[in-house]
């Protein structure tokens, strides 16, 4: 379609400036992010507007490792991390397998099971679980937080699952049931090697929600603080408004935090934007 | 020689693979949805306390409490309200605008596409970290800022009335996810509708209203219940700006602030259970109104 001189008038005085101004913006808050990082405690609290600080103080992101201990909170968020990552791409992708293919007594019923838990708030969760894990002991462990991971509490990667295997062509599995495959066989030889855009969307999510979780570590891992995840490290950081000192120490763990979290978007944005787009379109 | 269990087994083999396949789903449906649920309900009309404590029956006592007594039910929900009120459909028309724009077939649609979204996966407690050091009345940039361009500087973090247009200053950057959302509905409406419209010498805007608003109304009805629904439950990006306190004078005690402070600094446990009662029925309401009145303005085509 050719486009008229009136719209590509307007597209360049109009729309062009204003997506760059807005792209401004929306970059903004990141870069005054690292160019705090870089300042010293004296800059820090300068009433200017300066995006290149003077000095750049690099070893900032040196020493932060001698006041927080942030190898190990990283290695506490990692377990919440990879238990995320099994439960969804692996037991989601189990279930989602069998809600998709095979057939099973109550297996509709059960279907509607799963998408209104989906619909349940996560509100009314918080406080009888909360009783549930403390009843059991298990208030100041690991446990609360990576059971459900295990089990693949996640009702969403399930229907995602589904819906992408209903697509794979039945020829395929038809073909190695004939040739004695089990449906477990199947789901690991057929189904899975077939599935990588969904199994990476599902795994993209589990890792960032497991990286940014807060309520439930601030609920179960709260006075521990041997247990606690970034986020909570990051969160303890914070002071008060008014001695705000250490703003360069909040922003040099910020950027720790966030950096792990644009390279698995720089790498998996392709499926990212798929499995949002799906999760707003609901198939 | 087989026992009756394997035999049977055996027979409905094909019958028990689906279920094995689903069971640890099963376990946590009923471990971390249905259980829960049921135990939430029975909380609310109970003292509960500490694990070590037997819970006393109260019947009604916790809700005429939260409805006649508790002066911080109505500052939080209303602190919510304003949120979500003002929030939602900034947000939402925000992420609209830019998605209209970048359906404009521009150059560069992928690098803004991504400039836009990147803010969605930075993690909330780093949103809040970063918007809490910006706000900073005293060093913060958005003052500077302001003194720059002659303005009066604002204490953000610091006044009342302030609080909650932070808040949802820092939630709108974030507007990416449903930027997204809204592209794609947009990149699936027919282009012959378009150039039906353009034969008959309809102007841009009245396509804009009258082809592309309508035609991507389901997913305008599908971010504005997503948004309400997750407005009402804004927790962690208050209790990282605010405080679990909300700030001064509350203004930033949002609801399930109010929850957690019951539940995990006063241990009213029974109390914030029947706090979380409400506002799932108010969700509820909410959502049953909306889904009720959708088909008077949403669009459902031959899609």
């Amino acid at each position: 379609m050719v486009e008229g001189l009136y719209a590509r008038i307007a597209k360049w005085t109009f729309v062009y400036p204003l997506l760059l101004v807005s792209s401004v913006v929306m970059l903004f808050p990141l870069a005054w992010t690292f160019s705090t990082s870089l300042k010293t405690a004296a800059t820090v609290t300068l009433r200017e507007v300066k995006l290149i600080p003077d000095p750049v103080q690099w070893s900032n992101y040196i020493t932060i490792f001698e006041e927080s201990p942030l190898i190990l909170y990283t290695q506490n968020t990692m377990y919440m991390v990879v238990t995320s990552v099994i439960g969804g791409v692996v037991i989601c992708a189990l279930a989602g397998y069998a809600f998709a293919r095979i057939a099973f007594p109550a297996r509709e019923v059960l279907f509607y099971v799963l998408l209104s838990t989906m619909m349940l708030p996560h509100v009314v969760q918080i406080i009888p679980l909360f009783v549930i894990f403390d009843r059991m002991g298990l208030v100041g462990t690991f446990w609360p937080l990576i059971i459900p991971r295990l089990l693949g509490h996640n009702a969403f990667y399930i229907f995602l699952m589904r819906q992408f295997f209903r697509g794979i062509p039945l020829e395929l599995s038809d073909a190695a049931r004939m040739d004695g495959c089990t449906e477990l066989g199947i789901w690991a030889r057929i189904i899975m090697p077939n599935s990588k855009p969904v199994l990476a969307a599902v795994g993209i999510f589990s890792i960032q929600f497991a990286w940014n979780d807060f309520l439930s570590p601030l609920i179960y891992l709260g006075p521990k603080k041997e247990l606690w995840t970034l986020a909570l490290g990051l969160n303890a950081q914070k002071g008060f408004e008014g001695e705000i000192t250490s703003l360069h120490k909040m922003m040099v763990i910020s950027v720790y935090m966030i950096i792990p979290m644009l390279l698995v978007f720089a790498f998996g944005q392709k499926y990212m934007i798929e499995g949002v787009t799906f999760s707003g379109m609901k198939g | 020689m087989l026992t009756g269990m394997q035999r049977y087994l055996h027979r409905h083999r094909a019958k028990w693979v689906g279920f094995a396949f689903i069971l640890p789903w099963i376990l946590s449906a009923l471990w971390f949805d249905l259980i829960p649920f049921v135990t939430n309900l029975y909380l609310s009309f109970t003292d509960y306390s500490v694990s070590t404590s037997t819970p006393d029956w109260l019947g009604f006592e916790n809700y005429r409490e939260i409805l006649e007594i508790d002066p911080l039910f109505t500052k939080s929900l209303g602190n919510t309200v304003y949120y979500l009120v003002l929030g939602v459909p900034i947000r939402l028309v925000v992420a609209f605008a830019i998605a209209v724009l970048l359906n404009l077939r521009i150059h560069a649609l992928g690098t803004f596409r991504t400039i836009f979204y990147i803010p969605s996966v930075v993690p909330l407690v780093a949103v809040s970290i970063i918007f809490f050091g910006m706000f900073n009345a005293r060093y913060g940039i958005f003052n500077q800022l302001l003194i720059l361009l002659d303005l009066p500087p604002v204490r953000w973090l610091t006044r009342p009335e302030w609080i909650k247009p932070a808040m949802i200053i820092m939630s709108t950057w974030g507007f990416g996810a449903q930027m997204v959302i809204f592209l794609a509905g947009l990149q699936g409406i027919p282009s012959e509708l378009y150039e039906a419209a353009e034969m008959d010498g309809g102007s841009y805007w009245h396509q804009l209203f009258r082809i592309t608003i309508p035609m991507v109304s389901p997913v305008i009805f599908f971010n504005l219940i997503i948004g309400i629904i997750g407005g009402f439950q804004v927790f962690a990006s208050a209790y990282v700006l605010l405080g679990p306190g909300g700030g001064p004078l509350n203004a930033g005690l949002f609801y399930v602030l109010h929850i957690y402070n019951n539940a995990f600094s006063y241990f009213r446990l029974g109390y914030a259970a029947a706090l979380s009662v409400v506002l799932f029925l108010i969700i509820l309401f909410f959502t049953v109104i909306m889904v009720r009145t959708s088909d008077r303005w949403v669009y459902y085509g031959d899609t």
